[in-house]
C-alpha cells in the first residue's frame, strides 16, 4: 500500500511542478526575434571569435539587428552567408574562399636543431628560449600552438611541422594570430602553388639551417612565363592575380620549397 | 528579547559556526570551481542564496504538509530533489522575464545549482534538525550566505595566489585545496563562539 501512495504522491508531485512550470513557461515567455536562431544555424558555430564579437550567439544578434554584415563571419562559408542575407533580405556576397597555409617545409630531418625542446608543449614559449629549437627563425616550431587555438580541429602536426586540413579549414584566422613566427597565412583557396618558405637570409645563411629553405635564387622568377614571380626579401612571392597555377616554377625549384599541391595530392593518389 | 537574541546568535552560527563548506564540508564543487574571480565567485554565491532559501522553504512545505501526513518520510530525498529541480528552473525562467542583467549575470551558474549538494543539504538538515518553518528558511538564507562568504573569501586569496611565485608542483588546484584546508581551520576558530 504504501509503495502505491509513494508512486502516486510522487507522480502527483511531479505533474504539479510540471504544470506549474508550464504555466509559468508561457507566463514569462520572453519574445526573441525568431530569425536570430535561424542566423545562428548559418553561422560557423565554433566560437572561434574571429568577427570580434564574444561568440556565434551575439553575432546572430548583431546579424539581425542589422549592425554587421553576414560575411563578417568568414567559417560559415559560401553558402551560409547566402543563407543568411535570404534570411535578411540583403544584399551580400561572400569574400573569396580562403584557406589558412603553413609557409614553413621545415620537417624533422630537413630543418636542422638548434636544441632538443623538452618543456612546456607551447610554440611561444620555445620561440623564447634561445630562438627557438630550430635553427632557422622564420620556421614553424611545430608545438602547436595552432592546433589549440584552432576550433574546427583542422591542424595537426606532421614531422614536426603544422599541417592545415584543407576541407577542414574555415579561414577564421585564429591560427594566424596564435603563431609566435607568423609561419600561417590566409591565402585564397585556388592558390594551387605556393612558397613554403619565408627565411630572408642569404642563402649561403638559409641553407645552412634548412634543405627545404628558399636561397632566392630567381630560377623560379626566369621560368615563369606570367611575370608573376618576384624574389622579395630574400624568398620567392607568387602573385595570386597574375598566377595561372602551371606550376612549372615548382618542378625547377632546386630547393624544393616551391610546392605544387595539385601534383602534390595526384602523386599521392598514384602512389596509393 | 531572549527571542531575537536567539535568532541572532543562530544566523551566526550558521554563517560562522556551522559553515556549509567550512564545517560541513557541501559544495565544495562550486567553491573550487567558480571561486577564479571575485565578481563570478559573488554571483555564485548570490545564485545559491536566493535558490536556498527558497528551496528550504519549499522542501519544508512539502516534507511536513505532504509527506509526513501520508508517512512517506522515507522519500525525503528523491521528493527534494524533485522540488529544487523544479525551483532552479522556476526562477531561470522568472529572471529571464523581470530581470535580463541579473540572468545574463548567473548566466550558467542557475542551472549548476540543481546538482549543488549545499542546496539538497540545506533541505535534509532542516529535517533532521527539526527546525520549524521559520528557522527552517533563516537556516537556508543565512546557511547561504556562509556559502557566499567562503566561496568570496576564497576568490580573493586565489586571485591573489594568481601573481605569487608558487612552486610548479603546488600550482593550480593543489595551492587551492591547501588554501582551502587551512581557511576550514581558520573557520574553526569560531566554533567556540556560539
Amino acid at each position: 500500500m504504501t509503495i502505491l501512495y509513494a508512486g502516486v504522491v510522487l507522480g502527483a508531485l511531479g505533474v504539479l511542478f510540471g504544470l506549474v512550470l508550464t504555466y509559468a513557461g508561457k507566463k514569462f515567455h520572453v519574445e526573441v526575434d525568431e530569425r536570430i536562431e535561424l542566423v545562428k544555424n548559418c553561422l560557423g558555430g565554433a566560437n572561434c571569435g574571429a568577427c570580434g564579437y564574444a561568440g556565434c550567439d551575439q553575432f546572430a544578434k548583431v546579424v539581425v539587428e542589422g549592425k554587421e554584415k553576414p560575411s563578417k563571419c568568414v567559417p560559415a562559408g559560401e553558402k551560409g552567408i547566402k543563407e543568411m542575407a535570404k534570411i535578411m533580405g540583403i544584399e551580400d556576397t561572400a569574400p573569396e574562399k580562403m584557406i589558412a597555409r603553413v609557409l614553413c617545409g621545415g620537417i624533422h630531418g630537413i630543418a636542422k636543431e638548434r636544441y632538443h625542446y623538452d618543456g612546456y608543449k607551447s610554440c611561444a614559449v620555445a620561440a623564447g628560449i634561445a630562438g627557438g629549437p630550430k635553427e632557422c627563425m622564420y620556421s614553424c616550431i611545430g608545438l602547436g600552438d595552432c592546433m589549440d587555438h584552432c576550433a574546427f580541429n583542422a591542424i595537426s602536426m606532421v614531422d614536426g611541422v603544422a599541417h592545415v586540413d584543407e576541407d577542414k579549414c574555415r579561414a577564421c584566422g585564429t591560427c594566424v594570430a596564435a603563431c609566435p613566427r607568423g609561419a600561417i597565412q590566409l591565402l585564397p583557396a585556388s592558390q594551387s602553388v605556393i612558397v613554403t618558405c619565408r627565411n630572408k637570409d642569404v642563402a649561403k645563411f638559409a641553407r645552412a639551417v634548412c634543405m627545404n629553405a628558399c636561397i632566392g635564387c630567381g630560377r623560379c622568377k626566369k621560368e615563369c612565363a606570367y611575370g608573376a614571380i618576384e624574389v622579395i626579401d630574400g624568398y620567392a612571392h607568387i602573385d595570386p592575380v597574375k598566377c595561372t597555377r602551371c606550376g612549372a616554377c615548382a618542378e625547377v625549384c632546386p630547393c624544393k620549397c616551391i610546392v605544387d599541391l595539385i601534383k602534390q595530392s595526384v602523386g599521392a593518389m598514384e602512389r596509393v | 528579547m531572549n527571542g531575537i537574541v536567539n535568532v541572532l546568535l543562530f544566523m551566526v552560527s550558521c554563517v560562522f559556526t556551522n559553515n556549509f563548506i567550512f564545517s560541513k564540508f557541501l559544495g565544495c564543487c562550486p567553491f573550487l570551481g567558480v571561486s577564479n574571480k571575485v565578481e563570478t565567485a559573488a554571483s555564485m554565491g548570490l545564485a545559491v542564496t536566493f535558490v536556498m532559501t527558497i528551496a528550504s522553504l519549499f522542501s519544508y512545505m512539502v516534507y511536513h504538509w505532504i509527506l509526513v501526513p501520508l508517512g512517506l518520510t522515507f522519500m525525503e530525498t528523491i521528493a527534494f530533489i524533485l522540488v529544487i529541480a523544479a525551483l532552479v528552473q522556476f526562477v531561470e525562467m522568472f529572471l529571464k522575464k523581470a530581470s535580463p542583467s541579473l540572468y545574463g549575470a548567473l548566466g550558467i551558474y542557475l542551472p549548476l545549482i540543481t546538482t549543488n549538494c549545499a542546496v539538497l543539504g540545506v533541505a535534509t538538515l532542516n529535517v533532521s534538525e527539526g527546525y520549524n518553518l521559520f528557522y527552517s528558511v533563516l537556516n537556508g538564507a543565512f546557511s547561504a550566505i556562509g556559502f557566499l562568504v567562503a566561496i568570496v573569501l576564497m576568490a580573493g586569496v586565489r586571485e591573489r595566489l594568481e601573481g605569487s611565485k608558487i612552486p610548479e608542483c603546488m600550482k593550480g588546484f593543489p595551492i587551492s585545496l591547501v588554501t582551502a584546508g587551512l581557511m576550514a581551520m581558520a573557520f574553526m576558530g569560531f566554533s567556540g563562539l556560539v
